[in-house]
């Protein structure tokens, strides 16, 4: 299949070369068919070339050694997170800290601002589609600081319900907490817009990019964003490493999460004073090879460019819609493409998302089942489970047309008739 | 279905061995599945249900008693067909044994021995190792109050 058809300004087969483990062969002459980038992506020689480069040429610790390597190390960490404010947009490298990923950062606002500053009466609002690390850190908090926690509802086809935005955003919300892009869904949160009314109310917003930022440029300067958290492997980065990005005044104000080596300025034998920024909040020794080689990954996205990924996932999204609609009890959740991004999830009657799965593995189509890490949201949809197919900018029309004959064999092996085209 | 609970796990070992790859494995399991009798809708209870991250199963136990040694038969179901194959071949290893003869054996070998060993991980956690433990419990239940 001609991969013009896309409209991408890029050539997909070019592209996939790029990435070592797609030309991989699975047993049984299997074509690989990767379609679960929404939990973790691909990587790019570049990015796996780059921690080679690290390890084999001057690797040491970072911040200590004045000799050769340590200089270059840190020369090679600083340009990571110098690469990773210009991606984000932020105003200053020291509002950038390396964390172990989403989970970790998110867990830093809540344990380091949550924690301090929120009191009995207080309001945390979230959206009934976080994903579990935007979540459960905030239930604890809550539970400690006596704040409550309050959901801006969805509407039937998985989108946030601003019109019902003022029921639950209240002078007493302190922090807004949501997803830039839903995980299960695709939809895209008019992040902007919720900034703008959380400022009004006098609330934080915290964004949850771990979704967003492989198909979206992201501002945090331009969106007025205080917090942002993403992880390097959704990135086609190394796992490991992630990135919280906090404003310099908030940042600030906040005592650190984790202590020890690196974060302190002078230590007594009965009290410490805190580094400087971002030091303060890296405490112990990094992810140091995974933290250079994410500043990889961000100049390999750019360098394709997010208009050419978008359009180029957009005409994925918009093939399996159509394609996957021929599956008789097809029912795909989350709104119309033009709210979401690459990821479909969907239910077909009869047939178990873990059968599925384990069915379309046996034609080597990687798909993910289960709830994803969202159950809250699974209750909204109904269902305990469902089937995810994720695309990125490496995957192909191709790919959609075997997922779709995936499906066709996994319902002939469930013993359920219907029109086969095949 | 009644024949694979007469079958002995030799006999199940036999029947496995003749499949040549997961391709053919996978297949027996889903006819294994369809096979396997539904277990009431009244017995799918909250309490009966084994957690799993991404499907069910549920599961009775009866102690019979009548036999000394008591003898354990289970009943179990799962929403996904493939799981329900997985426990057809659990219910051919431990359902009717006595709680010593659960206690001895070593689940892990067998589904190795079976080709199965990737389907029963406690990080794959779809509710089958799950079962395991809770028929281990059971049989230990029983051995104590037996003795």
């Amino acid at each position: 299949m001609s991969e013009t058809a896309t409209g991408s300004v890029f050539d997909v087969q070019t592209l996939r070369r790029d990435f070592p483990i797609l030309g991989r062969e699975l047993s049984g002459g299997r074509p690989l068919v990767y379609l679960d980038s929404a939990a973790s992506a691909q990587k790019p020689r570049a990015v796996i070339e780059k921690e080679r480069e690290v390890y084999e040429n001057y690797y040491a610790n970072a911040y200590r050694g004045v000799y050769d390597f340590g200089a270059r190390i840190d020369e090679e960490l600083e340009a990571s997170r110098a690469k990773i404010q210009r991606f984000l947009g932020a105003a200053e490298p020291q509002e950038i800290l390396f964390t172990a990923g989403t989970t970790m950062s998110i867990n830093l606002v809540a344990g380091a601002w949550g924690r301090p500053f929120l009191k009995p009466g207080d309001e945390l609002l979230l959206t009934e589609m976080e994903h579990h690390a935007n979540l459960v850190p905030w239930q604890q908090i809550a539970r400690e600081t006596g704040a409550t926690l309050r959901f801006i509802p969805l509407t039937t086809d998985g989108r946030l319900d601003l019109d019902r935005l003022d029921e639950v955003l209240t002078e007493r919300t302190r922090l807004v907490a949501v997803t830039a892009m839903s995980n299960v869904l695709g939809t895209i949160n008019p992040i902007d817009e919720l900034a703008r009314r959380a400022h009004e109310r006098g609330a934080l917003i915290l964004v949850d990019a771990a979704q967003s930022v492989p198909h979206h440029p992201t501002n945090v300067a331009a969106s007025a964003i205080d917090f942002l958290a993403f992880s390097g492997h959704k990135l086609f980065g190394p796992t490991g490493i992630g990135v919280l990005y906090g404003r310099r005044d908030l940042l600030e104000a906040m005592d650190p999460f984790l202590c020890g080596g690196h974060m302190i300025a002078e230590v007594f034998r009965d009290h410490s004073t805190w580094a400087e920024l971002p030091a303060k909040f890296e405490a112990g020794t990094l992810p140091i090879t995974q933290a250079i080689a994410l500043g990889t990954a961000v100049d390999y996205v750019e360098q394709i460019g997010f208009d050419a990924i978008a359009a180029h996932e957009r005409a994925l999204t918009t093939a399996a819609h159509q394609r996957l609609a021929e599956i008789p009890g097809m029912q795909i959740h989350g709104p119309a493409i033009e709210q979401k991004g690459a990821i479909v999830s969907f239910s077909i009657e009869k047939v178990h998302p873990e059968d599925l799965a384990q069915l379309l593995d046996r034609k080597g189509v990687f798909v993910r089942h289960g709830h994803h890490c969202a159950m809250p949201l699974h209750e909204h949809l109904g269902v305990p489970a469902t089937t995810r197919a994720s695309f990125a900018l490496y995957n192909t029309l191709s790919e959609i047309d075997m997922l779709v004959e995936g499906i066709h064999f996994a319902r002939k092996k469930l013993r359920l008739t219907g029109p086969d085209p095949t | 279905m009644s024949q694979l609970q007469s079958m002995t796990i030799e006999e199940l070992f036999d029947e496995f061995d003749a499949l040549a790859d997961w391709e053919e494995r996978c297949d027996y399991l889903i006819d294994l599945g369809f096979d396997l009798p539904k277990m009431p809708d009244t017995e799918k209870t909250e309490q009966n249900r084994v957690h799993g991250c991404q499907s069910n199963v549920w599961m009775v136990a009866r102690v019979n008693r009548q036999s000394d040694p008591p003898i354990i038969e289970f009943l179990a179901d799962s929403d996904a067909m493939i799981v329900r194959g997985l426990i057809a071949v659990l219910l051919t290893v431990y359902s009717g044994r006595t709680a010593d003869e659960i206690l001895e054996t070593d689940i892990e070998q067998v589904f190795s021995r079976l080709g199965l060993n990737r389907q029963l991980s406690p990080a794959r956690r779809n509710g089958l190792y799950g079962m395991v433990k809770r028929i281990e419990t059971i049989a230990r239940e029983t051995a104590s109050a037996t003795t």
